[in-house]
């Protein structure tokens, strides 16, 4: 027979949680985020060694019992401050991933709900958006208005709006001709209520993914600039901004660069593990509709 | 020996049992219907003899095919069987075709894989297949794409496919089901001349047993992995002796008892309205309110270019369609897909705008009103579709998706009033209270129908717009469902506006039957009358070629004798 | 089969459909590049100069800039200009942009191509080969390896490659760029570990899709019509799948290639190479917005002018698409 037999969505909280944590790439992806989440946090009560009031005698010592990464320039500790970095990484990745969600996101939904012109326009500025070379802009916005924590985070936000407008649209799009979206207008619902109650329910779960993917990136991207000399300035650091210091040290002190990069590394490859179990976990459909 | 032999087979799938010992034998030029309800294992057994299953799939037992043991050759071997020796038809022609490669291409290459031709010669043969199952040189090209074609035609593309190299044995997975009757009717011809013509064996899968009926020289009948019934076609379908061949046989010719007509209580006082009409009943003359007036009503949508300069020319789905629907009255709207019947439906429900022309429900005129004073006519007016598992937003429980329509009330009912409403509806068609706090993945296909028909009856609407609502389910199901429709017109009145392809429906529970053909309502009439002797072409065509296992079986007898 | 046999009108009003939207993608484009050098707070001429600028040069850069003339007529004057190859002059270089940008060019041309070239014929190979042996090790080593991939940032990737192959083992130069002048190898030289730092975090993430694409490629309809028809499972994978799956592929190319200039920037950073992107970052540092104008206009063009051809590819991959232009 032609019923074709759709496995059920995950319902439930309880039935979500056991699903995710038989997720290999779930679980050590979680694993890892909450790790270096934690580590973040523990920073702001304790760090290995005080990072502020400096010894210089110590500068750029290698890795030892005492310091497990070596020291930097200033001969801070540079476990400690691959925590405190982690902050600064975390925080732009997460409000960056905010602005694009809480832009993009009602964007293409009233894209996908209008139609016709609207959507058309709102679709074509897109391209527009997307034509430009993020980073790029990103070093024209942070170069033009001052280099900074805060700015990076518009930078990089700004170009997560399309992104998300994008996801939202393309999933919205496909659930309106949806019987039971007609179902909701023969009850005289309004677009904006069926938005509400049915298609944002429903688009959460690829929103959720592809937010992880755009977590990853705003860290890759904050490190960029930061490298670049134009996120964190100091006394603030984070990753990207002790790669621009180990940079003309590199000769004689590699292990500067190496451990803040693979502090990026490790994060950014949890998140995606984060990202591609949640998308196996949460609907393994989705990947065929597109 | 036969050509294929098939002995207690079993195949599973993880610890998931699929088929627990089926035996069938087919002999050279023979055709078997292979029959049952979703979930029979039917379509495996097909995949089987093919060795095409999943890759976890475990089997046991034997299946030999001209001498070859199947379940142990090599895959080379099988490489050669398919395709030459053994050919495959599946269900869903929209998707069987590689979207990217010419239908040339596509028939070609099996040929030149098989028999070494050479690019020219295989075409040939391509050419000459197409020709024969009915794909003539001057409309279709070998260079033509998939998606230049119609469904029905992109079936005879696989067919040609299938039957390039003149196979022993042509396997057909429900090969019509996603085409209309008529196309239906056509597929089934060339399969059976095909096989005629070429001696070939046919494994004929389906869920109809009226096609298998017409088709079939002996039919084995399946359910949940094993072989019910077997033996010859007209014997076995004549004197039901199995009980689930008899259960199958009975629904599928199944109609809901219910007195021909709805008669209303009296009207207080005698409405006379201009749009009351005389309707000739079995129990006399009775006069009916006018409920819907559909008076040239069209739809255009954009079409496509034709060439760089000229303007697209708009496509017309539906063309100046006047009917009138009365109080309590089952209507039925017949025709093949693609003939406008949904869009209709759609304009009726005032989820799409006609191009021109007029809706009046309940004397208010619909097209022009805004979605905020459609809503006291939204709540007369209720929707059931087709797909009982795209129906429900899968994330709500029973209750809030039951409760939806009640959002057209001036006020909204308190939490407990909402759950008394939602248990009734529940109870109308016959689920429990209980039902409420469930989510729509924890029923079955027909139960989910009845959820989809309780939402619409929560307003107690004037007009339930019925959009192929039993087309998805299996026969048993479908039957259950009718009688509730049935049952539900006689004690509430509700009148019913059907929309479907399918004949049996129309004649189960409907008075009344329209026959829309290319946009236009070309027939109408008392539903027996129509359907029995039709005046239109395309009434003819659909009656001529909706599948009916009494006359199949009378036409099988008629043969014999 | 010849993929032009289906091309027809169709296949017209898609390409003029797309090089309109082009068009109309740079016009807004150059609107936004414009309105953000005209929102920075105060004179762009002081900016440019200084606080300490003498009122001479200050009128003299006024002058030359175009700023005393009205706004609708500098943006005209400007996007007319940049039509016909006038890109204004550097203030910073005293030399045409447009010149500047030529000798840019040479060097993140060949980078790009190489880099763009690079990963794809790494990763489509590879994703193919884990697609096809899906969920063995094969594909369980090359995914874990991409997925690694996908997380290095190319920055941190490029020092470490100049740690190992320039200061370690002494095989290429750390940076720097000796033109092409001298012959093609010394250039190709310096421009290698440039090109793989670039080339292989993308590679990482065009694997990925390839396999994905391939997978549910393989799992469509007519694959099993195909091997129905017992064609063999390799050739059903490399003459049926391949090309459905290369769809998809295709519009991660198209934004990769957007990626890949933003890349150029830190790489040539990284490098010391004297392209585009060191280019258009050291005018950004040194506030020479004339220069940033140009490049950015450029890059953006680049991309839209990749978006298009891309187009093109899919239109040629996929006959549906020509159709419903």
């Amino acid at each position: 027979m032609s019923a074709e037999q759709t496995s059920p969505p995950v319902e439930g909280a309880g039935q979500f949680v056991r699903a995710a944590f038989s997720n290999a790439s779930f679980v050590t992806g979680f694993v890892i985020t909450a790790l270096i989440a934690l580590m973040a946090l523990v920073s702001f009560v304790w760090t290995p060694h005080d990072v502020i009031n400096l010894t210089v005698a110590n500068r750029m010592q290698p890795i030892s019992a005492q310091h497990w990464f070596g020291t930097d320039h200033f001969g801070r500790d540079i476990l400690s401050l691959i925590m405190i970095g982690a902050r600064n990484s975390i925080a732009v990745a997460f409000v960056a991933v905010g602005i694009g969600m809480g832009i993009g996101v009602p964007l293409g939904c009233w894209a996908a709900a209008r139609g016709g012109w609207i959507d058309e326009a709102l679709m074509r500025f897109n391209d527009v958006v997307f034509a430009f070379p993020a980073l790029l802009s990103a070093i024209m916005i942070t170069a033009i208005f001052g280099p900074g924590a805060v700015n990076a985070i518009v930078a990089i936000g700004i170009f997560n709006i399309p992104v998300f407008a994008r996801v939202a649209r393309a999933g919205a799009m496909a659930l309106w001709p949806r019987e039971y979206v007609l179902a909701a207008r023969a009850s005289g619902k309004s677009a904006t209520l069926i938005t509400i109650e049915h298609i944002l329910p429903n688009i959460a779960s690829i929103l959720l993914v592809q937010g992880t993917i755009q977590f990853a990136l705003g860290i890759l991207a904050e490190a960029g600039l930061s490298y670049l000399g134009l996120g964190a300035q100091p006394p603030m650091t984070s990753w990207g901004r002790m790669l621009f210091d180990a940079q003309t040290r590199m000769m004689v002190a590699p292990h500067l660069a190496i451990f803040p990069g693979l502090a990026i590394v490790v994060t950014v490859l949890g998140l995606n593990l984060l990202g591609d179990g949640l998308r196996d976990v949460l609907d393994p459909r989705l990947r065929r509709q597109r | 020996m036969s050509l294929l032999e098939i002995e207690s087979l079993r195949l599973s799938i993880g610890n998931f049992e699929i088929l627990k010992g089926v035996d069938l034998h087919i002999d050279q030029g023979e055709v078997l219907g292979l029959v049952g309800e979703s979930g029979s294992g039917k379509s495996m057994t097909a995949l089987t003899l093919m060795r095409l299953l999943p890759e976890l799939a475990q089997t046991s037992g034997r299946v030999t095919f001209d001498g070859i043991d199947i379940l142990n050759a090599p895959e080379a071997a099988m490489n050669k069987l398919r395709g030459d020796d053994i050919g495959m038809v599946f269900q869903e022609p929209m998707t069987a075709l590689n979207p990217v490669k010419t239908i040339g291409e596509q028939v070609a290459e099996g040929i030149r894989w098989h028999t070494g031709a050479n690019r020219r010669d295989a075409e040939d043969r391509a050419r000459a297949m197409l020709d024969r199952v009915g794909l003539p040189e001057v409309k279709f090209p070998l260079s033509r794409y998939p998606h230049e074609l119609s469904g029905g035609q992109r079936q005879r593309v696989v067919i040609a496919i299938a039957c390039a190299l003149e196979p022993k044995l042509l396997v057909a997975d429900e090969p019509t089901t996603a085409l209309d009757v008529v196309l239906q009717a056509q597929i089934l011809e060339l399969l059976r001349d095909l096989v005629d013509e070429r001696r070939m064996g046919l494994l004929l899968i389906s869920h109809d047993l009226a096609v298998v009926a017409d088709m079939a020289d002996r039919v084995t009948i399946m359910r949940h992995g094993e072989v019910m019934d077997a033996g010859e076609t007209g014997r076995i379908l004549t004197e039901k002796a199995h009980p689930y061949t008899r259960q199958l046989a009975e629904a599928s010719t199944h109609v809901p008892e219910r007195v021909s007509r709805f008669i209303p209580p009296p009207l207080t006082p005698p409405h006379k309205g201009e749009g009351d009409v005389d309707v000739e009943g079995a129990r006399g003359r009775w006069r009916y309110p006018t409920l819907l007036e559909i008076r040239d009503v069209t739809r255009d949508y954009a079409g496509r270019r034709r060439s760089l300069f000229s303007k697209p020319e708009p496509f017309r789905a539906v063309r100046g369609v006047s009917f009138d629907l009365h109080e309590g009255q089952s209507m039925a709207l017949v025709g093949r897909s693609g003939c406008g019947k949904s869009t209709l439906a759609r304009m009726i429900l005032a989820l799409d705008r006609p191009t021109s022309g007029s809706i009046r429900f309940g004397g208010e005129e619909l097209t022009t009103k805004s979605e905020a004073d459609l809503r006291p006519s939204r709540r007369n007016m209720q929707v059931v579709f087709q797909d009982p598992y795209g129906s429900f937003n899968p994330r709500h429980k029973v209750e809030r998706l039951v409760a939806e329509p009640l959002h057209l009330l001036e006020s909204q009912p308190s939490r407990s009033d909402r759950r008394e409403r939602v248990a009734q509806a529940l109870g109308e068609v016959g689920l429990s209270a209980a039902d409420m706090d469930k989510y729509p993945h924890e029923f079955s296909g027909g139960q989910r129908q009845r959820l989809s028909i309780a939402r619409a009856l929560i307003t107690r609407p004037k007009l339930i717009v019925a959009d192929e609502p039993v087309s998805a389910l299996d026969v048993s199901i479908r039957a259950q469902v009718l009688d509730l429709f049935a049952d539900l017109n006689q004690r509430l009145g509700v009148a019913y506006l059907f929309i479907t392809h399918d004949l049996a429906v129309a004649r189960a529970i409907t008075d009344q039957v329209m026959v829309m053909h290319e946009g236009e309502i070309v027939e109408r009439g008392d539903t027996g009358a129509v359907l029995d002797d039709p005046q239109s072409e395309a009434g003819k065509m659909l009656v001529a070629a909706s599948p009916d296992l009494d006359r199949a079986l009378a036409r099988r007898r008629a043969a014999n004798a | 089969m010849p993929i032009w046999r289906g091309y027809d009108f169709h296949m017209t009003l898609f390409l003029s459909k797309r090089i309109a939207i082009g068009i109309l993608t740079l016009l807004v484009a150059s609107v936004i590049v414009f309105s953000i050098m005209e929102i920075l707070p105060g004179d762009p001429a002081r900016i440019m100069l200084g606080m300490n600028a003498t009122p001479e040069a200050l009128a003299a850069l006024r002058e030359q800039m175009g700023l005393n003339v009205p706004l609708l007529e500098r943006y005209v004057n400007w996007v007319t200009g940049m039509a016909v190859g006038d890109f204004g002059n550097s203030y910073t270089y005293r030399s045409p942009v447009i010149d500047l940008i030529a000798e840019r060019a040479v060097v993140s041309l060949p980078l790009a191509v190489i880099s763009l070239v690079l990963s794809t014929v790494i990763a489509i190979p590879v994703g193919i080969f884990a697609a096809a042996r899906r969920g063995r090790m094969g594909d369980t080593v090359s995914m874990g390896t991409a997925q690694v991939g996908v997380a290095i940032p190319n920055f941190w990737f490029a020092l470490l490659l100049i740690y190992v192959f320039a200061v370690w083992l002494r095989l290429v130069p750390a940076g720097g760029f000796p033109g092409w002048a001298g012959g093609i190898w010394p250039g190709v030289k310096a421009l290698i570990l440039p090109a793989i730092a670039l080339a292989l975090p993308q590679a990482a993430i065009l694997a990925r899709v390839t396999r994905s694409a391939m997978l549910e490629v393989l799992g469509e309809d007519y694959i099993r019509t195909a091997r129905a028809k017992g064609m063999p499972r390799r050739y059903v994978l490399w003459r049926h799948a391949l090309r459905n799956a290369m769809i998809p592929v295709l519009t991660i190319l198209g934004l990769q290639f957007a990626f890949l200039l933003a890349g150029t920037i830190i790489i040539e950073n990284v490098f010391y190479l004297p392209g585009l992107g060191r280019l258009v970052f050291q005018a950004i540092t040194q506030r020479d917005l004339i220069v940033v104008e140009g490049v950015v206009m450029l890059l953006v063009a680049s991309v839209v002018l990749v978006n298009i051809l891309v187009d093109i590819a899919y239109a040629m991959v996929d006959p549906r698409l020509r159709a419903r232009a």
